[in-house]
């Protein structure tokens, strides 16, 4: 039984036909265009397909869509809408991604974390990103790159 | 990859409309809260509800309350509300040790502690560091609501004693009255997100009293019993540990699995029960390690 839900996506109001078994990350990607939320290990291990429900990291390969229903999601598209964040252009000095797959869900994480806690601890850093994963780099650069912005951080998401 | 089983949405507004759908429905149907669990298994095909009953529009049960020396956990508490908790930092520290070590951060911003208990699973974290605690799951059904000790809420591998119709509406620990200390130990394959391949939960009080429980070595997270008699009214020592220490294999029944051996759970909850044991003694007499610090 279809069921039509509406939510805000990157501050705009978006509204979708939903079949209650359909999985969030499915519907933002194929019904919406949202394609920066990555299918990876579809059961919450990986972290790509990771989005800002509310303002928090959520894993939306773990969710239904028809839950968002009245609620607000936050991509890397809203995030960068007025142009890369203080975050973002870290990640570039820093040389943080090489293939990408992971790059959204960790700048999503890694945006929760310094909204909370502008002054994070290379410990506090690590454990944000930890549920995601990244094949690439080793993390090196990106947890450099989150605590390069430590302190510079203008609570801008 | 869509689901392609075909469920039933309802998002009740009330608790008595919740139990009434479930009881309605019976085991066809099954609670969502953050769905962690739930909505893995419907993907994988081992759940296949005819209805998926949504808690999260009931009201009053995202509430985490500390009165008259008991905590109360509503149902839709996520494990990083509780993180965040400035009442479980204070008085439940170990609880705020543990949700640390609970899968990722963008896990725990949806999963809940209550769920974690009804997912039952024998590496259920939060059954395993409650256990050490008078501890009783609140629940709500056609019956009217009763209240079954932690003690008595596992029946096996995803298995607990809910009934038809019944929904576990939150968790209650009470404080113990004496001065106590606890620490909660998590052996796990590699930092960061990883289910326990054992766990083990300390609970020590002033006059030489001991709580101990034990996850992912049993069937469920298990209290171990026969060493707390044994440890009862003892100050700790060398020798006593070693004894504790030899009565791991009667406590626990651990299998090999992809995580771990049989023989590995085994050596290693010795292992943990000895520095556990130390641990919460120490920060009993003030010189223990901090909460959060990893002791494996």
């Amino acid at each position: 039984m279809n069921k039509r839900i509406t939510f805000k996506l990157n501050q705009e109001t978006r509204s979708v036909e939903v079949e209650p078994s359909d999985i969030l990350l499915d519907v933002l990607r194929d019904k919406l265009g949202v394609k920066s939320p990555k299918i990876g290990c579809e059961r919450g291990d990986c972290g790509a397909c990771t989005v800002l429900l509310d303002g928090k990291s959520v894993r939306t390969c773990l969710i239904l869509a028809i839950e968002v229903d009245g609620c607000e999601i936050t991509t890397v598209e809203g995030l960068s809408r007025a142009g890369l964040t203080p975050l973002q252009e870290s990640f570039l000095k820093h040389d943080s991604f090489q293939c990408g797959f992971c790059a959204p869900g960790i700048v999503l994480s890694a945006t929760e974390l310094l909204g909370k806690n502008p002054h994070p601890s290379e410990a506090e850093v690590k454990e944000a990103i930890a549920g995601n994963l990244c094949r690439c780099t080793g993390y090196k650069p990106i947890i450099e790159a989150v605590l390069a912005v430590s302190g510079k951080w203008g609570g801008r998401v | 990859m869509a689901i392609a089983h075909q469920f039933e949405y309802v998002k009740p507004p009330t608790l008595r409309e919740a139990v009434r759908i479930l009881a309605r429905y019976g085991t066809r149907a099954r609670v969502l809260a953050g769905g962690t669990d739930l909505v893995s298994l419907i993907s994988d095909g081992v759940a296949a509800p005819e209805a998926v009953v949504d808690i999260k529009g009931i009201p009053g049960l995202d509430r985490i309350e500390f009165k008259n020396g008991v905590l109360s956990i509503g149902a839709l508490v996520t494990f990083n509300e509780l993180r965040e908790s400035p009442i479980i930092a204070w008085k439940f520290p170990v609880i705020r040790e543990m949700t640390g070590w609970v899968a990722s951060v963008g896990i725990r911003n949806r999963a809940t502690m209550v769920g974690n208990l009804c997912s039952a699973v024998p590496c259920c974290d939060s059954g395993a560091v409650l256990l050490v605690y008078d501890a009783a799951v609140q629940v709500a059904g056609p019956a009217g609501k009763r209240k079954v000790p932690l003690r008595e809420w596992f029946l096996g591998p995803r298995k607990t004693v809910l009934k038809r119709g019944e929904i576990a509406t939150g968790v209650t620990v009470s404080l113990p009255k004496q001065k106590h200390e606890a620490c909660f130990i998590k052996l796990r394959r590699y930092e960061g997100e990883d289910l326990a391949q054992a766990s083990v939960t300390v609970l020590a009080l002033a006059g030489n009293h001991y709580r101990i429980s034990f996850g992912a070595v049993a069937p469920r997270p298990i209290a171990a019993e026969r060493i707390e008699v044994l440890l009862e009214g003892q100050a700790l020592s060398d020798d006593l540990i070693q004894q504790a220490v030899r009565l791991v294999p009667e406590e626990i029944a651990p299998i090999t699995d992809i995580r771990a051996s049989k023989e590995y759970r085994l050596h290693m909850v010795g292992v943990m029960l000895e520095r556990g044991l130390r641990a919460a003694v120490a920060r009993l007499a003030g010189t223990g390690p901090d909460y959060g610090t990893s002791l494996i």
